[in-house]
């Protein structure tokens, strides 16, 4: 028997529609859930409070300082590893083998298992350079870990800037670099900010790497050689050890919240980005 | 030396940082973890079927035939949901919902995996386990939350492959009186085979190395698992749990599936960037 066509697309685009709208209810469900059941433990004195007993009550301050204090070494040390590689590889170069090995080398990068940057972490800043479990050994494993996005948002966003501004720095007489910092860099910045936030982004939800690396204390941290526990690694335990469901909701609920912030942000860049184009 | 020669060098020089990271990890997981493997016999080691560290015994098959089952479970899931929603994205999605999918998918990905792994703890493994029986915290579960998980990988990048067949294979299919469908099942697809493989594979290797998630639903029995509502435990997993206390031989062990693990990561890698390559060719 022969299916009319117009029956079989009637049918696939049901299939389809149907697909869509089952992974936007996921989403939706994902973060509807998190937020309804955490929100209510959050308070002042949630966001404030250290925790008590092993995070059974109290609050999370120590984890937020933790997690800021990560996001903000990765992005100090990636963004100008990242910046100064979409530099080189878009100005700097013809695509040659060493461009291709350089893109080759980022994109592998961006494939390995946050697990992996764990164990690597672990053998390298923490014994072999001997840091210990601490903020700097974590930022360090996840500007490791970043990189890769670093880079592609920055090449992507230098790319963009239109070939007569170049032209016109160099006609003015400026250097390469001074043609790069002042006319190229200035009308990529909302797109290497991009880079950024995602890479702030993906350092905040991290845990496989963070918690072979910069350790699991509770306490507030006082130099970058202590040891910190991040919100998403405090959310982990107090889940997987069921120390306290209502405690692990109210943390998921902020970690869902600053996720969302950050999108809020990304999303503002890259309409920024369109607009100007 | 003039500064404009001083900064290309210096640029270069930061440029091989990817490189060099890739290398410092290559070289530190293989020194850590090789011993053991020469020592057991990298067969004994990938095909033993016993793990027990406290008795020496390092073999890592049921781990690693739990992350394929986990694997090939979410592409079953994640592949054709993920193919349908870039099909709806790029030809059925009407202005207000195309404008809304790419930012909604973009959000998926940034959820930390532990909140995936939680939904699946909390939500997940006990309707399994009053539903459809075992203890919920099985092979399934892991299998749902990763094929969730895969999504803005698959759907992303087959999106762009989409967008990038010409407009000219759709206009010659539709000029021959094919339905819309049929355009997009026997021209557009085919055009766009590459980069959806490509999108596979890369779905693929974030399956296999997605860690927190899976630990805290596939139950992390060591065994080989027999029906998907049976736990398991996945290399990554493997790694995750006894990383934590875990010295002397036994800590190389984990790395050593550690090894297996980069080295399984890395062919997937090259096989997405060698296909990918062919279509801008």
């Amino acid at each position: 028997m022969r299916v009319d066509p117009r029956t079989t697309q009637r049918i696939a685009k049901g299939l389809v529609w149907a697909a869509a709208l089952l992974t936007l209810a996921i989403l939706l469900f994902i973060i509807v859930y998190i937020l309804w059941q955490g929100l209510p433990m959050v308070s002042v004195g949630f966001l404030t409070r250290n925790p008590t007993r092993m995070g059974r009550s109290g609050g999370i301050f120590p984890t937020i300082v933790g997690t800021i204090a990560l996001a903000a070494v990765a992005v100090l040390i990636a963004t100008p590893l990242g910046l100064g590689t979409a530099i080189y590889l878009t100005e700097y170069t013809r695509e040659s083998a060493v461009t291709r090995a350089i893109r080759f080398g980022t994109e592998c990068l961006a494939g390995v298992p946050s697990i992996i940057f764990g164990l690597f972490g672990f053998v390298f800043f923490v014994i072999y350079l001997r840091l210990g479990w601490s903020i700097l050994s974590g930022g360090l494993t996840l500007a490791c870990m970043i990189l890769p996005t670093i880079v592609r948002a920055s090449e992507e966003a230098i790319r963009a800037v239109p070939r007569p501004y170049r032209e016109v720095s160099f006609a003015l007489g400026a250097t390469r670099w001074q043609m790069v910092t002042t006319a190229v860099l200035p009308s990529a910045v909302p797109g290497i900010v991009t880079g950024i936030v995602l890479g702030i982004g993906r350092s905040v939800g991290e845990t496989a790497a963070v918690i072979l690396t910069a350790g699991s204390s509770l306490r507030l941290p006082t130099s970058l050689f202590s040891p910190v526990r991040t919100m998403a690694v405090h959310f982990y335990i107090l889940a997987r050890e069921g120390i306290s469901m209502e405690m692990a909701y109210g943390t998921g609920a902020m970690l869902i919240v600053t996720i969302l912030l950050l999108n809020v942000v990304v999303n503002w860049l890259i309409g920024r980005l369109i607009a100007r184009r | 030396m003039n500064k404009e020669r001083l900064i290309q060098w210096l640029l270069l020089l930061i440029a091989l940082s990817a490189i060099s990271v890739l290398a410092l990890i290559t070289l530190f997981i293989f020194k850590e973890g090789l011993p053991i493997m020469v020592k057991i016999g990298a067969t004994d080691f990938i095909l033993g079927r016993r793990w027990s560290p406290g008795k020496g015994a390092f073999g890592i098959l049921p781990m690693l035939m739990g992350s394929l089952w986990v694997t090939g479970g979410a592409l079953l899931l994640g592949v054709p949901l993920g193919l349908a929603v870039a099909i709806f994205a790029t030809d059925f999605a009407p202005p207000y919902l195309s404008t809304a999918i790419r930012p909604a998918i973009q959000l998926l990905a940034g959820i930390p995996s532990v909140i995936y792994g939680f939904i699946g703890l909390t939500v997940l493994v006990p309707w399994i386990r009053s539903h459809l029986g075992g203890p919920g915290l099985s092979v399934l579960a892991g299998a749902i939350i990763l094929g969730i998980m895969i999504l803005p990988n698959i759907i992303s990048i087959s999106e762009d492959a989409i967008r990038a067949v010409p407009k000219e294979y759709r206009d010659g299919a539709l000029a021959l009186g094919a339905t819309h469908w049929q355009t997009i099942w026997m021209v557009v697809l085919p055009a766009a085979r590459s980069g959806i493989i490509a999108s596979i594979i890369l779905g693929m290797g974030r399956a296999i190395g997605e860690t927190m998630a899976v630990i805290m639903v596939v139950g992390n029995a060591v065994k080989v698992p027999h029906s998907i509502l049976d736990p398991t435990r996945t290399l990554t997993s493997n790694i995750g749990i006894e990383m934590g206390y875990a010295s002397g031989e036994h800590r190389q062990a984990l790395f050593a599936t550690g090894i297996v693990l980069f080295v399984l990561i890395m062919l997937l890698n090259t096989a997405a960037s060698i296909i990918s390559q062919r279509r801008g060719r």
